[in-house]
């Protein structure tokens, strides 16, 4: 059917609800790209096939992603009139015994990791056995799910079930209620910032487009999330479609912009196949192409495939990969707002912004000012990720501190051990340590340390990381994905990157920290774009913050953390080896000989210093000599 | 003011995907399919070939039957990203970038496939591989060779 | 007409027109490569970096800059010089045979680098990718025969393949505009070599003299201008004499007829 009324909303908002909350089992499983990467296709699978054998009748799903990453697969199960109950690391033979207990009539509590409340469940609901809720889980507790309300919730493809949630309320309420201009002043009153990493407010730069001279004008989706350590848009992508293409209408209606490009990165193969399919099924549906119910606006989508650059992320870059091909940044001024794709006003923000607009324009301005603190309103969405016992997507309002984030929601450190410091903003970021951790996460505080918010890349790193190694890795990357196209960053980075080669190497001097920086400051000014703007920044944070550890490697030839491989040897202590032979097999190089249940030796001629063997080890008996 | 007049761009975003459907036909971008693309997309030669010449998706040379993706981002690499390059790169006798002889697999690195939570992660073929242990990389060549890979494995 | 304060001293130039030639048109010098009246500003060699202090605080490449009403600008300022001394310190160290850059750098104050870096074999040795060459095939003479090629350290200018082009018409606009002289070409018998694209260039005959002097493919011209056309078949030569024919045989023709 095709939604042309406000009446046809509520009748597939209804046929949703049934879908949601169906009058036999229904069992979702999470597969976006993590859950597949942990096997969950596996696991669905196993419940088919087991199903189809015991003949057990349910709705078999499969979602988006729930954010508890560390915990994939995550399948839940909703039996009727109860509430969900999400089952942590499932593989496929639990899986089957799953289907057995739910042949019984009853759910297994083995593997359990919560419950998930509906939200306007009756009081009265029956609470299966004393499993926590999940928002009463560490890793959930200070969580407010606005941009990923959907994700892990809802087949993403289904538009009913993104309809019976709340979906395409608030492009009804555009379209329907609003004049552009008021649309403009919502989203200025919600305090929203571009969600990207520059944090420019969002309702400024739409009124600055609508304001601008030239038609046509368009709207862009940045889906080219590049940031090494950060997968949120891919997950609103793969997760919950339906949010970000109402918010890019909603857009288009604001700054009157008849077409929209959403831009999605290459290694995302699955985002590009569900947000393709999505605008497939919303244009049959009569949300995307002309007169969108019945408003007389009509706006057509169209999805572009990048191709493995990192600078594509970079507004203007992205722009000119749409237009001709190459993506090479240009000068700003002017600023895409006003001088965009083909040289016409464009509204380009990112793909958790406008997931963020749709839940703006349908709840109100004021719900969202009323998330997160001055200045900083609404929520973020991070990756934790790295040297941490609880890695996932974390949606939190603004404000909360670094400490809440890494030790609360992420548990500390992997394995115990000891956090040194975080990195956020991935490679146009910087590396803040532990005893900075009480501040909080927003734009200016990070800014003024040094860091930047980002596109909310956050990776943790233990008393194990070489900070000076983080350093360099950076460069490696902004080496490598520079475009090339101005001095300062196509020397710069290489220039930063072989001085860091050398300190690693112990070959580094004092005289080459202050090389360093000089070379960083004059690389964060002179350059064309922000991928050389910010490429510095691990180097600047971890002279910063981390000098000691550079000190220790051009003064004494020493790695601390134990990492660089020119300034750490590896020895196995006979007296503690059983000669289980584990680290023989890891070996790289071939490094390792030795008998069976005899102590085994590393050669330290053929040794590459990888330190495999060091984590293999089940009996710690790996020295790392520094 | 110009001597030869310009012909119209094509629209937006046809280049790029021109670009990947010859990958995606040939598995790299030969040369006589560019020219031709260039005369279909009445775009100059130039202007195609510095595009196809410019993105880390696209390659001049035919790649082996199985494309080995290994990630480099920043979870993966403090996971040990390294070390996993490495053992493929000793186990296939190649460097990052090169075929093997029989042609049975490319060694590429990415940056960042998005699964970081599930940190090394590789992909073959497109098939993510996450939480990713050096002693399982044997075992799922083998499974490639035998041509019958299955769907992304855990590695916990 | 804004005005624009550089180093203290006022003018006033058109609106839209660069920081940098208000700057120029101050009577102030700042070195530059990929900039060049009649092309679209680049802003890829980050050479003419100013600091602007009103109306805000910036370190900016001023050839790709808005000027506005009120703008004043630093050309002295210690940031501004310390970027382009860098700038050009990295420049010397990447080309150390380039005399243009050896002198570019001592106007500056830079006359040795901590940066020695030579190209790899076989590279362009004077080629600072400025860019002006790919933008005059392709923006001003349109034919678009070369390009930038990859990515990074790796940049290079080069055809499709950087094999013989079928674009090139030979007009040699390229080697003219390079800042460098990173562009050789020969003209050889009866062929044009532009050994920097490894393109060779038919050159056509005069009919009145026989010496080679024109790319041939650059005839297009002549369906484009017809009105020139005839002359244009000619070397420049043989052009000036038939000319000079022409005159003095049509003075001739008038003085008989006004004979008595």
């Amino acid at each position: 059917m095709k939604v042309r009324t406000r009446t046809d909303l509520d009748t597939l908002r209804a046929e949703g609800l049934s879908a949601l909350y169906p009058s036999r089992a229904r069992i979702a499983v999470g597969m976006a790209t993590c859950g597949l990467a942990t096997g969950a296709a596996s696991v669905y699978q196993a419940l088919r096939d087991e199903a189809e054998a015991q003949g057990l009748e349910l709705d078999l799903v499969a979602t988006g992603c729930l954010g508890y990453c560390q915990q994939e697969p995550l399948v839940d199960v909703r039996l009727p009139g109860q509430d969900r109950i999400v089952y942590a690391r499932v593989t496929p033979h639990r899986a089957r015994e799953l289907i057995a207990a739910l042949v019984r009539g009853k759910l297994p509590m083995e593997g359990a990791l919560a419950v998930i409340p509906q939200e306007d469940a009756p009081p009265d609901r029956t609470r299966p056995t004393d499993l926590p809720l999940l928002p009463e889980l560490p890793f959930y507790a200070r969580q407010q799910k606005v941009i990923l309300r959907n994700s892990g919730l809802i087949d993403p493809l289904r538009l009913e079930e993104y309809i019976a949630r709340g979906g395409y309320q608030g492009l009804a309420r555009a379209l329907l209620t609003l004049s552009p201009q008021a649309v403009v002043d919502e989203v200025i009153a919600s305090g929203l910032r571009g969600r990207g990493g520059g944090g420019f407010p969002t309702g400024r730069k739409w009124q600055i487009c609508r304001d601008a001279d030239g038609t046509p004008k368009y709207i862009v989706c940045n889906g080219d999330e590049g940031d090494p350590g950060a997968y949120m848009d891919r997950t609103v992508l793969e997760s919950d479609p339906y949010s970000v293409i109402e918010g890019m209408v909603i857009g288009g209606y604001a700054i009157g912009a008849p077409e929209g490009y959403l831009y999605v990165r290459d290694e995302y193969p699955l985002a590009v196949e569900r947000v393709t399919e999505a605008v497939t099924r919303a244009g049959e549906m009569g949300l995307l192409g002309g007169d969108i119910l019945g408003s007389g606006f009509g706006f057509s989508l169209q999805i572009v495939r990048g191709a493995g650059a990192f600078v594509c992320g970079e507004e203007t870059a992205l722009l000119a990969s749409i237009e001709g091909g190459l993506g090479e940044p240009r000068p700003k001024p002017p600023y895409p707002a006003t001088s965009g794709l083909w040289g016409q006003p464009t509204v380009i923000n990112n793909v958790k912004t406008w997931g963020s607009v749709s839940a703006i324009l349908a709840r109100g301005a004021d719900w969202y000012a009323g998330i997160g603190v001055e200045g900083n309103t609404g929520t973020v969405v991070f990756s934790l990720v790295g040297k941490v016992a609880n890695t996932g997507l974390v949606e939190v309002p603004l404000g909360l501190t670094l400490q809440e984030m890494i030790e609360g929601i992420g548990g500390g450190g992997l394995d115990g051990k000891a956090v040194k410091g975080v990195q956020t903003g991935g490679p146009s970021g910087g590396c803040l340590p532990a005893r900075l951790f009480q501040l909080p996460i927003d734009y200016e505080t990070l800014t003024e340390a040094g860091s930047i918010m980002g596109s909310g890349g956050m990776v943790v790193m233990d008393e194990e990381t070489c900070m000076v190694d983080v350093a360099r890795y950076f460069l490696t990357f902004t080496m490598d994905e520079s475009c090339g196209k101005c001095t300062p960053c196509r020397e710069g980075t290489r220039a930063m990157h072989d001085i860091l080669t050398r300190i690693i190497e112990g070959k580094g001097t004092e005289v080459d920290l202050d090389l360093l920086e000089e070379i960083a400051v004059w690389v964060k000014t002179s350059s064309l774009c922000g991928l050389g703007q910010t490429a510095p920044n691990p180097v600047l944070t971890t002279l910063r913050y981390f000098r000691d550890e550079y000190t220790a490697h051009v003064a004494e030839g020493h790695c601390p953390a134990g990492v660089c491989r020119a300034l750490i040897e590896l020895r196995i202590l006979p007296e503690l080896c059983t000669g289980c032979g584990l680290c023989l097999r890891e070996c790289p190089a071939g490094a390792i000989t030795g008998e069976k249940k005899e102590p085994h030796v590393i050669d330290p001629q053929l040794c590459t210093r990888c330190r495999l063997c060091y984590d293999v080890c089940p009996v710690d008996a790996i020295e790392i000599v520094r | 003011m110009r001597l030869i007049a310009e012909t119209p761009p094509p629209p937006a975003g046809v280049l790029l995907a021109k670009l990947h459907s010859i990958n995606a036909a040939h598995g790299y971008l030969p040369e006589p399919e560019l020219r031709a693309a260039a005369d279909e997309l009445g775009v100059p030669l130039s202007q195609l070939y510095s595009a196809a010449s410019f993105y880390a998706s696209f390659s001049f040379q035919p790649r082996g039957r199985h494309t080995i993706q290994v990630c480099l981002g920043t979870a993966c690499y403090i996971r040990g990203g390294d070390r996993l390059l490495e053992k493929l790169a000793s186990l296939l006798g190649v460097e990052p970038g090169d075929t093997t002889e029989d042609r049975a697999f490319t060694l590429e690195t990415a940056y960042c496939f998005g699964s970081c939570s599930m940190a090394p992660v590789i992909r073959i073929d497109g098939e993510p591989y996450g939480r990713l242990r050096a002693d399982q990389l044997p075992r799922i060549l083998k499974n490639y060779r035998q041509k019958g890979a299955g769907d992304g494995e855990e590695g916990a | 007409m804004p005005d624009v304060i550089v180093d203290g001293q006022r003018v006033s130039v058109p609106q839209g027109t660069p920081l940098l030639e208000a700057v120029r048109a101050a009577g102030e010098y700042l070195p530059t490569l990929c900039y060049q009246e009649g092309l679209a500003p680049y802003g890829a060699c980050r050479l003419c970096m100013v600091a602007i202090t009103e109306p805000c605080t910036a370190v900016v490449a001023s050839c790709s800059y808005p000027v506005e009403e009120d703008m004043a600008v630093e050309t002295k300022a210690p940031e501004a010089v310390a970027a382009r001394r860098l700038a050009l310190e990295f420049l010397l160290g990447r080309y150390p045979r380039s005399d243009t850059i050896r002198e570019m750098a001592a106007q500056e104050g830079v006359s040795a680098t901590r940066f020695p870096a030579p190209l790899a074999e076989g590279a362009n040795e004077l080629c600072v990718l400025c860019g002006l060459c790919v933008r005059v095939c392709r923006d001003l003479i349109g034919a678009a025969a070369i390009s930038f090629i990859g990515r990074g350290s790796e940049r290079r200018v080069g055809t499709p393949f950087e094999v013989q082009s079928d674009a090139c018409i030979g007009c040699g606009a390229c080697a003219e505009i390079c800042p460098t002289g990173a562009i050789e070409i020969e003209d050889r018998g009866h062929t044009r070599i532009l050994h920097t694209w490894n393109t060779k260039v038919e050159l056509r005959s005069c009919p009145a003299c026989g010496k080679f002097f024109a790319p041939a493919p650059m005839v297009i011209l002549q369906d484009m201008m017809p009105e020139v056309a005839e002359s244009w078949t000619l070397c420049p030569d043989c052009r000036r004499l038939d000319t000079s024919r022409q005159w003095i045989g049509e003075a001739a023709t008038q003085a008989r007829r006004l004979a008595p």
